[in-house]
């Protein structure tokens, strides 16, 4: 029992709550150094055993293999470090359209399983239920297997306008192609922004000075479309799109985007969108029914009310939950391994892997990848939610 | 004179405010847009789901062995019913099912006083549920012992694989989970980076990798001679992985216990591991149950990822099915059975542990 006071009473040290600790610090750290120790040891005796060499060396080696889809130059000529930035790249793709795609299903279902019309409501709420309670895996599987490995072979393909083609091969579409002069439309586009963001802080400054306002958002969207627009035509309509071609058994040309990024993205945007809905709904919610009132006493019209009262009050609330939300698409889009669509985890943990046999250095380097994903977001998360915190007397 | 004044009855509310059509009006149909919204709602599940049902219920197959019951152009169930044994006992020996039925029906009769809101020696019951029962089903799954015949792990499958990745990591995460989660709140700066540590390599990256570990680093990290199995290792991965995530539950709860709480343990002369033990845990795991049910579902839906490294659990039995060359196309038939039988498990329990949440609830709600 520790006693009161330390000056009048001696203690014997075993009993002293400070020794007592530091020792019990101590024996954690000691085990933990034995534990990593040995760990380390075993690697070592079992990689020399099996004629592994440790290191990074093997990342200059020749990889010699293909992977199905890469947004880098690639083929099999290219070293086992280029392998881990394809998957990289790729994870970082399925996870950004992903990421984008979840977000507006999520928050166009998480306002529509708060309608009042009765079978959009219900409608939301079945899509929610089912899409949750099913594991993503099973949903991937579901998408691929079931439903785009049975789509017609590309002589049957579907054809949507004259400008999608779907078939088994995958989603073909037109690819841009620009020419001289296309630069300047991105340039008008850069300037456009520019403006945008300069016409928010006056109009901001003017408002707080003189109380009027001034339509922001009419102008910003005149703007980012009109300049570009104007300069797209100036230079005499700089781009020209690359039509994909029935050839003798494929399509050539154009874009495409293969069956296997298709079910995944699909999948991990359906299930997530369920969860942003859930989180949304919660933070709509969780402002309370007097703020509306207030809003309403004011004399603010619904779109305001909305605008000005409920969605900031609301985000506080749902921004928290919805980061963690991206995470998981990201860590979730590793199960791209189960369907073959060359991830991170697909292409360096799977095939890189198996080639080298190079585990301990494999795993490790895509575990810090996911961990610096991870501890990114959180770091940004944290700083957002210090500035957007309640501040209370 | 005097003035009699009679209190006419009120009139009856319009036809159109009450009934079906009252309803209808003002949920369906309130404004324009929601007429138009309703119409166009009403047209897509017209068109979703009456195809559908027509395939799973009125054009199906039910009765048969092979696939030549499989006649009409609706779903083929007859292959779920003809494959069934494999779903739920993988290769576990015909002659030994009863053990995994014995295991089914004990978890049932335990799991179901969970549901009452009062049960004779409810707390007990559950009790066991997390710790004698598993006791039970290790020996009799594993066998060996008892005069049973042992059952190598390489043969189990299906649901109840599911099953018992799911529960194992649940009931040994939980411990874990309290220390980590006590450790993360310690006073201690070295056990409490390593708490940190600990927890936030595990949530930071994802299960696949986690089980990829399990499967081809630890065997490097064993000294020679030494080797776990299969499913040892991807067990020791979940438990690994589901312990973070059950320590931040946890955590929440005894971040919600208020001060005084400790205060009076202290007070009371109790030392660390006494008031932790009889004061703060009883109240903040009851608090954090509703969290625990989560977490649970989420690690029931990622059970299904044991495939990836070999294993054969409900939905990778169904997979390996559905490429079989006796049946035709079956894939839509076999995707839908696993996703029903996730669903039962899942959505049973997510309401659950909404209903103690809304009972455990204290806040205003409107």
């Amino acid at each position: 029992m520790p006693p009161a006071d330390h000056g009048t009473q001696k203690v014997a040290p075993w009993n002293d709550p400070k020794v007592r600790s530091v020792v019990f610090q101590f024996i954690a750290l000691i085990t933990l150094g034995f534990f990593f120790y040995t760990i380390f040891q075993n690697t070592l005796a079992n990689m020399e055993r099996r004629g592994i060499t440790t290191g990074l060396a093997f990342l200059d080696h020749k990889a010699g293999f293909g992977i199905l889809m890469s947004l880098i130059p690639y083929d099999e000529t290219y070293t086992y470090g280029r392998t881990f930035f394809v998957g990289l790249l790729n994870t970082l793709l399925v996870a950004g359209l992903g990421i984008a795609l979840a977000t507006v299903i999520g928050f166009v279902l998480g306002v529509a399983r708060l309608s009042n019309n009765w079978i959009i409501a219900k409608g939301a709420m079945v899509y929610i239920e089912v899409l949750r309670n099913i594991p993503l895996l099973l949903q991937i599987f579901f998408w691929y297997f079931a439903v785009l490995q049975a789509l017609p072979a590309p002589r049957q393909s579907i054809s949507f306008g004259g400008v999608f083609t779907l078939n088994n091969r995958g989603l073909y579409f037109p690819a841009p192609i620009t020419e001289s002069g296309f630069s300047y439309v991105l340039a008008a586009l850069i300037v456009a922004i520019i403006g945008v963001v300069w016409l928010v802080r006056w109009a901001r400054r003017r408002q707080e000075i003189s109380g009027q306002t001034f339509p922001v958002f009419r102008t910003s969207l005149a703007l980012l479309v009109l300049l570009p627009l104007l300069v797209f035509l100036a230079m005499g309509s700089p781009l020209s799109w690359d039509h994909p071609e029935l050839q003798r058994f494929s399509y050539g040309g154009g874009g495409r985007l293969i069956p296997e990024l298709m079910a995944l993205l699909w999948a991990l945007t359906m299930y997530t969108a369920a969860f942003i809905a859930e989180i949304v709904r919660a933070g709509i919610q969780s402002v309370s029914h007097g703020q509306t009132e207030a809003a309403r006493a004011l004399g603010l019209r619904n779109g305001p009310t909305l605008r000005l009262v409920i969605i900031p009050q609301s985000m506080r609330v749902i921004i928290p939950p919805l980061t963690s939300q991206y995470l998981n698409l990201t860590k979730n889009s590793s199960l791209a391994t189960a369907i073959g669509y060359p991830d991170l985890v697909s292409v360096f943990m799977g095939t890189t892997l198996n080639q080298t046999g190079q585990a301990v250095e494999i795993v490790g380097m895509t575990m810090a990848v996911y961990l610096t994903i991870s501890l990114a977001i959180s770091m940004v998360m944290n700083a957002y939610n210090k500035k957007i915190a309640l501040t209370e007397r | 004179m005097t003035i009699t004044t009679v209190n006419q009855p009120s009139l009856a509310p319009p036809a159109t405010s009450v009934g079906v059509v009252g309803w209808m009006r003002q949920n369906l149909f309130s404004t324009p847009l929601n007429g138009g919204l309703t119409l166009l709602a009403a047209a897509l599940i017209y068109l979703l789901v009456v195809p559908f049902f027509q395939w799973a219920i009125w054009n199906a197959d039910w009765i048969g062995s092979d696939q030549s019951a499989c006649t009409s152009d609706g779903a083929c169930w007859v292959f779920i019913l003809a494959r069934m044994e494999l779903f739920i006992y993988g290769f576990f020996p015909t002659t030994e099912y009863w053990r995994v039925d014995l295991v089914f029906a004990l978890l049932a009769v335990l799991i179901v006083p969970q549901f009452f809101e009062r049960f004779p020696h409810k707390g007990w019951i559950g009790l066991f549920t997390l710790t004698g029962f598993p006791v039970a089903v290790y020996f009799l799954l594993v066998g060996g012992s008892f005069g049973l015949e042992p059952v190598e792990s390489g043969k189990w499958g299906g649901l109840m694989l599911t099953l018992v990745l799911a529960f194992v990591g649940i009931v040994a995460a939980l411990p874990i989970g309290i220390l980590l989660a006590l450790g993360r709140r310690s006073d201690m700066p070295v056990i409490r980076t390593i708490c940190v540590c600990f927890i936030e390599l595990w949530r930071g990256v994802p299960l696949i990798s986690v089980l990829f570990m399990a499967s081809v680093m630890l065997p490097l990290f064993l000294p020679e001679g030494v080797n776990f199995d299969k499913l040892l290792r991807a067990l020791i991965g979940i438990v690994l992985f589901q312990s973070a995530y059950m320590a931040e539950v946890i955590r929440g709860g005894l971040q919600a216990i208020p001060k005084g709480q400790y205060e009076a343990a202290r007070a009371l002369g109790l030392g660390y591991w006494k008031s932790m033990s009889l004061i703060i845990l009883p109240q903040a795991l009851k608090l954090v149950i509703p969290g625990i049910v989560n977490t649970f579902i989420a690690l029931f839906k990622d059970t299904t990822l044991v495939l990836i490294i070999g294993l054969l659990d409900i939905l990778a039995s169904v997979q390996s099915a559905i490429v079989d060359p006796a049946w035709g196309n079956v894939s839509t038939e076999g995707y839908l059975f696993a996703a029903f039988s996730f669903w039962i498990f899942c959505f049973s329990m997510s309401r659950y542990s909404q209903a103690l949440e809304k009972k455990l609830e204290t806040g205003y709600s409107r």
